[in-house]
């Protein structure tokens, strides 16, 4: 909680200035109940009317002051609370951009969502309760104890003991329900999964037929979800019956011993009916803190989940050299490069060295888990090599400022993901500034052209979101423009025409290889045929490079090349190709 | 959204409070208990403070007989109080239990067409916030609503009892509270709405950016989309401090009419005590009654706002309620235990879009035991075929047969079992190794799972994994490969060996060793069964009985790879193409 107070500070004046009116509300509630006294004593007492009358506008007076002094303070509130919520999400989300792939893997998604959105409103609501009732409520209950302590400072005393009881309760039940807060919102974040889960693997629940098992799944995570919360229930009930029976013991406690203050002639029968008042005040104030008690336990909880995320640093960290003083030797170097992920025994790549040149096609095949994607990872650096260097015009790429570095880069990944907004914002990510005829360059070259024409309306036709309005083709073939489009000087293709027909994936290697002259392009591929064509082919197996060279070269000379071959070619094929 | 609506939806989550009909009841006996002994309290007060009138007047014996009474119901009181929670709890967080699991429920029950065309970050929200929501709103209502009405019934009581002419002017100024209270739900009910669908889009676009992070850092886009993100949070701050603020003023509103009724009373209270005709006890007493009297008004308007948001959410949720299921199953349905693998299209007409006529008079007969390949141009309605012979979308006209009989006469579950499907995305749920390879048979034993395993090539890798067959599988799978998961997809069916086959690009990711190898395993699974594949390998089409070659929807030709060659027609153009590059 303590450390993201700094995140306040743009909110000092709003922090001043709304417990200050709400405290000035604080104040014109407690005056009213002593001029209840002077009416009741002085009024009643005196049979004087008029008195009453006076005293009485003065508490309306009262009433309206209050209003006035509060509405000004929930104004502050909602400006400071609401603005810091924002300030939050801008940052954590600013923060999760800045993660490495294997650190968002570390969360997941569906919490990271959560943390955003559910964990900073709570947040929010703690700091709008937090300038409402930080001053008004212990006000409240300590200005409450000092009035009383000047009316009669010996009965007081029954308030000096009652309020370390009460604290004492608060405490007891905080501290034994925020274990459980935690503990609710893990179940939440497994609830959130198995819907996450549900709804990308309908098809496959629906094939075996197993909606039931699914929903028993669900039932069952929500049952418990349901039973720790009214288990963390049990507890919190216990916070209002317990202060309230503690304040009303207190109230008997004040009368018995009010009857004898007023035997001795130390009070007045008016004084002791303010006494009763002001233990009322106290419980309204109590529940106050009490609801406010609960609201900063989860407060408390969801701050823990946001500062773990915002602990983790990333590890990809700038390099200061300018990319202005690159040499051109090769354009992309590995240089003895090996690379374990995070908790894993083995190495995905192991001791791989290769030198690219400018304007060569380097075709990468190989094996399922062979290290094909981790070798291109490696590229724009969305990954640090563990061991060895990967240069980018001779500087390694750990020297680069990374904006620059990834500006050189164009990548087509694997899995085609689009965004929702227009097809033309789409391609538009691999260049802000591209123009008209150079996104339609871009479509052209990825085979996009025709069917985007055949939109009704062409490239400013929405993508929806998770873009299940185009078939798995139209996606492909539209990562492959917007990485085109902004002409970068690496070309990366990972396995990104795996939807294609043979036709389109055809004619796009054609385009690609006419319209880029001067990129230098890294195909990864499952398919010989797409490889086969580039100026030389690197063959990965179980993180090495088992060979580099032609396809001629590799066919003849190279064992793993050979087996790859001969599974997807026909013998023939093989000898002519 | 109108009023009605609001209604509507509210009465609709109070009919999800039905089955738990008996914590109402209880929350209810022992809000009127709790209340009606707190209430009773401010009078033995009163009477204890008429006991003491001054110096040398007081009457100990009295005042102690009331104190005893006193400290009963006070414990009573209390224990009562601590039950009316305990209902409403269990009430509340049993009651939207059931509204999530209806709501998830759902989603196994819609048409998939509904899930295709949602966000699942926003279906998520709904099911995880919302619902929370709710419940925070209910929790609220349920436990303000109890007390609220036994104490504005037992004060009003109490009230009348002392003083009938005070009470009526507590009770005509009443209506104030219900002024202030509608003047600022008005306001603020368009302003939850507004606010909780721009968490949604906020959330949407967090689900989006996140979800594709690799992207967003390949492209340099993290400043655009945190420009973006900001944008959307902005509209949020805006209406949320405009929502925040009209909610939080409904207290102090509140208590600036109470205060204006405690006044009022101690001013009548004050001078009908001048003259005589009540006691300052009584007085005292009012002024409690009076207090308590109005607060559960001025909770009312509290929770007005708080159950609007709860109606917001609910509205949301509803909405997924509403969808319409598939079609249910006829209760005559057949339910198909075996199979000789027939597969007839009979004139199927099909479109997503009813305004673009997809597949029209597609006719197909498929031998026992076939093995058919389908290829065509992306779009031209390979994956469509898929989604009909599943079922998982409904042919428009016409029909798609199993041994003869139309598969909309059979149960879907027992159709479904006949095929065994291998999809491109692969889809793995966060489980043991084992219980994914297990997942269409449940009670298969450890051989037979390593068997499926072995079979799919996907023992050895599996060995390999830190914890073998007992390694869980990590949210989005992300702790083993894309080929393994296919893998382990491939074992999956393996292990059930259904009658007939449906793979869908399913082996474009493995890679070719391993392929071979699965290639032979299908082999294996694919004697006498009926497959289909829909494949860009040459291997496959090479090796399968009929090749559909698809356009636009349409089967333009049929044969074998041999038969089509010959031809000369779209498949050898298609076919050439492959190598047009070398």
């Amino acid at each position: 909680m303590r450390k993201l107070m700094h995140y306040l500070e743009d909110f000092k004046k709003e922090f001043i200035l709304g417990p200050f009116f709400k405290f000035v509300e604080a104040v014109f509630e407690l005056i009213v109940p002593l001029v209840m006294v002077r009416i009741i004593d002085v009024g009643v007492k005196n049979s004087d009317v008029s008195y009453v009358l006076k005293m009485g506008g003065l508490m309306i007076a009262l009433g309206f002051a209050g209003f006035a002094a509060s509405l000004i303070c929930q104004r502050y509130a909602a400006i400071a609370s609401q603005g810091f919520g924002t300030k939050m999400r801008n940052i954590l989300f600013e923060h999760i951009n800045t993660f490495s792939h294997a650190e968002i893997d570390r969360f997941g998604t569906p919490t990271l969502i959560t943390r955003i959105t559910n964990d900073v409103n709570q947040l929010q609501l703690a700091v709008a309760m937090f300038i409402r009732l930080v001053v008004r409520s212990p006000f409240l209950v300590i200005g409450s104890i000092i009035m009383t302590m000047y009316i009669d400072f010996k009965l007081s005393i029954i308030f000096l003991i009652a309020t370390p009881i009460i604290f004492t309760i608060l405490y007891l039940v905080m501290n034994k329900s925020i274990p459980y807060f935690r503990l609710i919102q893990k179940k939440l974040d497994k609830i959130s999964l198995i819907t996450r889960e549900n709804l990308s693997g309908t098809r496959v629940i629906r094939a075996f037929s197993k909606q039931e098992a699914d929903m028993e799944r669900f039932h069952e995570i929500t049952e418990d979800h349901t039973a720790t919360s009214i288990e963390v229930g049990k507890i919190s009930a216990l916070l209002n019956p317990l202060t309230q029976l503690t304040i009303n013991l207190a109230i008997v406690a004040i009368v018995w011993f009010g009857g004898g203050r007023v035997d001795s002639g130390a009070m007045t029968q008016g004084q002791v009916i303010a006494f009763v008042n002001y233990m009322a005040q106290i419980i309204l104030a109590m529940v106050l803190v009490a609801n406010l008690v609960v609201i900063f336990t989860r407060a408390v909880a969801s701050a823990d989940r946001i500062n773990e995320v915002l602990d983790v640093k990333t590890n990809i960290i700038d390099g200061n050299m300018n990319a202005e003083q690159a040499s051109t030797e090769s354009k992309i170097e590995f240089k003895d490069v090996f690379f374990a992920y995070e908790n894993a025994s083995q190495h995905a790549i192991k001791d791989v060295n290769i030198k690219i040149k400018q304007g060569e096609t380097i075709g990468v095949i190989g094996a399922t888990g062979s290290g094909k994607s981790t070798f291109i990872n490696l590229i724009p650096r969305l990954y640090d090599a563990s061991k060895g260097d990967v240069l980018i015009d001779g500087i390694n790429v750990k020297d680069y400022n990374v904006k620059e570095l990834r500006q050189k880069i164009g990548v087509v990944p694997q899995r085609a993901a689009l965004f929702k907004g227009t097809i033309n914002e789409n391609i538009r990510w691999g260049n802000e500034e591209a123009s008209e005829e150079e996104i339609s360059k871009a479509l052209d070259i990825a085979q996009a052209t025709e069917f985007v024409n055949g939109l009704s309306q062409k490239g400013e036709s929405m993508v929806s979101q998770g873009a299940t309005n185009l078939s798995g083709g139209q996606k492909q073939r539209l990562t492959i423009a917007r990485a085109l489009v902004g002409q970068p000087e690496i070309l990366i293709l990972d396995d990104s025409a795996s939807a294609l027909d043979f036709a389109t994936d055809a004619a796009l290697r054609k385009a690609i290889k006419e319209q880029t002259k001067g990129s230098t392009v890294v195909i990864v591929s499952q398919r010989v045929s797409t490889v086969m064509g580039a100026d030389r082919i690197l063959v990965l197996d179980n993180g090495r490079a088992a060979g580099i060279g032609t396809h001629d070269q590799l066919k003849e000379e190279n064992e793993v090349y050979k087996e790859i071959c001969l599974s997807q070619l026909s013998e023939e094929e093989v000898a002519t190709s | 959204m109108n009023k009605n609506n609001t209604r509507q939806a509210f009465m609709r989550i109070l009919s999800y409070t039905k089955p738990y009909r008996l914590y109402v009841v209880g929350a209810l006996l022992s809000a009127i208990i709790s209340v009606a002994l707190t209430l009773f309290n401010p009078i033995l007060i009163g009477r204890a403070i008429d006991l003491m009138v001054g110096p040398g007047q007081v009457d100990y014996n009295g005042i102690f007989k009331i104190i005893l009474i006193l400290g009963v119901i006070i414990i009573i009181g209390s224990i009562f109080q601590w039950l009316l929670t305990l209902c409403t709890n269990s009430l509340t967080y049993r009651t939207v239990k059931d509204i999530r699991i209806e709501a998830f429920n759902k989603l196994n029950t819609v048409p998939l067409k509904y899930i295709d065309s949602k966000s699942h970050g926003d279906m998520i929200n709904r099911i995880v916030y919302d619902v929370e929501m709710i419940s925070e709103g209910l929790m609220q209502g349920f436990t303000q609503f109890f007390t609220g009405i036994a104490t504005i019934i037992g004060t009003l009581i109490f009230m009348v009892y002392i003083d009938v002419w005070i009470a009526i002017l507590v009770v005509v100024l009443t209506p104030l509270s219900f002024f202030v209270a509608s003047f600022i739900a008005k306001r603020t009910h368009s302003l939850f709405t507004e606010q909780s669908s721009t968490e949604g889009d906020l959330s949407g676009y967090i689900e989006e950016m996140i979800g594709n992070q690799k992207i967003v850092k390949t492209f340099n886009y993290e400043k655009r989309a945190q420009d973006k993100f900001e944008k959307i949070n902005g509209q949020l701050y805006d209406v949320g401090v405009k929502a925040q603020f009209y909610s939080s003023i409904t207290r102090p509103a509140a208590r600036f009419v109470n205060a204006i009724i405690y006044a009022s009373v101690g001013i009548i209270g004050a001078v009908s005590a001048i003259s005589g005709r009540i006691s300052i006890g009584q007085v005292s007493s009012f002024l409690i009654y009076a207090n308590q009297y109005t607060t559960p008004f001025s909770e009312v308007t509290g929770v007005v706002t708080q159950l609007q948001t709860a109606v917001a959410s609910a509205q949301r949720l509803f909405s997924v309620l509403d969808e319409e299921d598939e079609i249910q199953d006829s209760p005559d349905a057949i339910v198909v235990t075996e199979t000789d693998g027939h597969i007839d299209l009979d004139n199927v007409e099909f479109s997503y879009d009813p305004d673009r006529k997809f597949i029209q008079n597609l006719n197909i007969s498929v031998k026992p035991g076939d093995k058919v390949a389908i290829v065509g141009p992306t779009g031209c309605g390979k994956t469509t075929i898929i989604n009909l012979l599943m079922r998982f979308y409904d042919v428009d006209k016409g029909a798609i047969k199993i041994d003869g009989v139309n598969i909309n006469d059979m149960t879907r579950n027992s159709m479904r079992s006949m095929f065994g499907m291998v999809l491109q995305e692969t889809w793995l749920y966060s489980a043991s190794v084992r219980d994914n390879i297990a997942y269409g048979k449940p009670d298969a034993t450890d051989e037979e799972v390593i068997r499926a395993a072995k079979l799919a090539r996907a023992h050895n890798f599996i060995e390999r994994l830190a914890d073998g067959y007992d390694t869980i599988i990590s949210e989005d799978g992300n702790n083993i490969s894309h080929g393994q998961k296919q893998l382990l997809c491939i074992a999956r069916v393996m292990l059930v060996e259904p009658p007939m086959l449906i793979l869908d690009e399913a082996t474009s990711s493995i890679d070719t060793m391993t392929e071979v190898r699965v290639q032979e395993a299908f082999t294996t699974l694919m004697e006498g069964r009926t497959s289909f594949v829909v494949a860009h390998r040459l291997s496959t089409i090479q090796e399968a009985d009929t090749i559909l070659v698809m356009d636009a929807g349409n089967i333009i030709e049929t044969g074998n790879h041999k038969e089509l060659l010959e031809k000369g027609g779209f498949y050898h153009n298609l076919y050439n193409s492959q190598f047009a590059t070398n």
